[in-house]
């Protein structure tokens, strides 16, 4: 008790002194995070208020293959994108296994299928009858796919937020294709891990509180937007 | 006699293989206000919404001012017409961004026009209330307000005051009568009420099975109708 109390009060003076190798570690981990949620966000918001609006038949398969990500084990993620960058994998040639890059990579894997998956269930969650209406009122295509994004404004941050929750905190694939390198790859999660490991108790605690200050933020962040929205 | 603003022959609309609406001719006249009567599942619904190329016809053609209208319709032309539904659907937001909603899609925002309509329709005290948390009555008013804004050259109203106290009846009837009255907009009605028929329209037409049985001036309409269907309708003897 006595220790874990000692480890925290050091940990909150290193996070107060703003120490450096602190600093890099946060700075690494919301900059893999950010880019890949970016990614995710740009690509997987419009894809997944395509597939909430449209009437294909194929709808189904797609639905399956969503929800299918959206369960992925991350270290097999992690195994998948080892294979593919490593030096005899398809996509060797780019040299990127054990950087930042290649946590982006997984990370993308990770998210996307949230962010189109929520966004898509968000958008079939509006009223149908709204989007007649819009397009009754002189609407086109892109006009109306915005206001029923908009419409399901609260499910689409909710999307993104829980896209950065599970990437942020996310350990065994960005473990398995950064390495953990000090300087290079290291970010909260793997970190933690390894002065877990190793003992350095007051590092992991410091780091813990960050990681967990960021997913409150987030959240936070998102329970202002949707009282607004509730106004 | 006004210029017909749409004309309408062997118009056909199938769903899953049934005929719901099948109109031999109509001529819609501008600046008319137009009833449609008739029983549940006559399609009429179903006629508005092909007037307002929300859906394409099976067979057959709107043409409308004179143009036909098949394929893509230019966007301009969509922007003409406008419905408002039995249930309003409104956007999540405040009265006075609904209403100026039409506006907003032409990129024609102009406050001084959203706050004369809020006025009109009653509505200027609760322009700031979001427009979900309305009674029924306002939120069909703030329905009528954002199709009127955008000034249409048609106004179709499906079921407009359904459900509605007289006292938003009264009202949104003589926000009808009054946009027709001084602006000149068409209007095409489908109600439930014969008497919102008579006390409405120029005209009044009959829907049955899909087809247009009869249409006449409102008065030779409730008094001597030409069809024995359309006698029984109006004596409220139904018929199917
Ligand atoms: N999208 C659709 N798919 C299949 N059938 C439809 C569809 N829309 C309407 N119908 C059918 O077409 C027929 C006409 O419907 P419509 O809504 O036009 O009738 P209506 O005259 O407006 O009736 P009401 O007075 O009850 O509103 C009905 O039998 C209805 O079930
Ligand atoms: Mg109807």
């Amino acid at each position: 008790m006595d220790e874990l109390t000692r480890g925290l009060v050091q940990a909150i003076q290193l996070i107060l002194s703003a120490d450096p190798a602190l600093l890099e570690i946060i700075f690494l981990s919301l900059r893999v995070t950010g880019l890949a949620l970016l990614i995710s966000t740009l690509v997987g918001v419009p894809a997944g208020a395509a597939l909430g609006l449209s009437r294909l038949r194929a709808r189904g398969l797609v639905t399956a293959l969503l929800y299918t990500g959206m369960g992925l084990p991350p270290v097999v993620v992690g195994l998948f994108v080892y294979l593919m960058l490593s030096r005899s994998g398809p996509f060797g040639m780019l040299g990127w296994l054990f950087t930042p890059s290649a946590m982006v990579a997984a990370e993308i894997i990770i998210s996307f299928p949230l962010v189109t998956g929520l966004t898509m269930t968000a958008v079939q969650g509006t009223d149908p009858a709204l989007r007649v209406q819009v397009r009754s009122l002189g609407a086109t295509r892109a006009q109306e796919t915005w206001a029923v994004l908009s419409e399901a404004r609260i499910g689409v941050v909710a999307a993104i937020v829980a896209a950065f929750g599970s990437i942020i905190s996310e350990v065994g694939a960005v473990m398995l294709v950064g390495g953990n390198i000090d300087g290079k790859t290291r970010v909260l999660t793997t970190a933690i891990v390894l002065n877990t490991r190793t003992g350095d108790f007051v590092l992991a605690i410091a780091l813990g509180i960050i990681l967990l200050a960021l997913a409150f933020i987030a959240n936070a962040a998102m329970l202002r937007l949707q009282g607004q929205a509730d106004r | 006699m006004n210029p017909s603003i749409y004309r309408i022959a062997n118009l056909k609309k199938e769903y899953a293989r049934r005929i719901v609406l099948d109109v031999e001719q109509l001529e819609i006249q501008g600046r008319e206000i137009l009833a449609l009567v008739g029983p549940s599942g006559a399609g009429k619904s179903t006629l508005l919404r092909l007037l307002n190329f929300l859906e394409a016809p099976t067979q057959g053609n709107v043409i409308y001012q004179s143009l036909t209208m098949n394929g893509k319709i230019p966007l301009q032309i969509r922007r003409e017409v406008t419905t408002v539904f039995q249930r309003p659907a409104l956007l999540h937001a405040s009265v006075r961004s609904n209403v100026a909603y039409g506006l907003d899609l032409r990129g024609a925002r102009a406050e001084d026009r959203v706050n004369e309509m809020l006025e009109r329709v009653g509505l200027a005290p609760l322009a700031h209330a979001p427009a979900h948390k309305l009674s029924g009555g306002e939120m069909q008013r703030v329905a009528l307000a954002r199709a009127l804004v955008i000034e249409p050259q048609v106004l179709l109203l499906d079921e407009p005051t359904a459900n509605l106290d007289p006292y938003n009846v009264g009202l949104i009837e003589e926000i009808v009568r009054q946009q027709n009255r001084e602006r000149g907009t068409t209007i095409v009605l489908v109600t439930h009420n014969i008497f919102q028929a008579r006390r409405l329209a120029h005209r009044v037409g009959l829907m049955l099975g899909g087809r247009l049985i009869e249409i006449n001036d409102t008065a030779t309409f409730f008094d001597s109708p030409s069809d024995p269907r359309t006698a029984a309708f109006v004596r409220g003897d139904m018929v199917y």
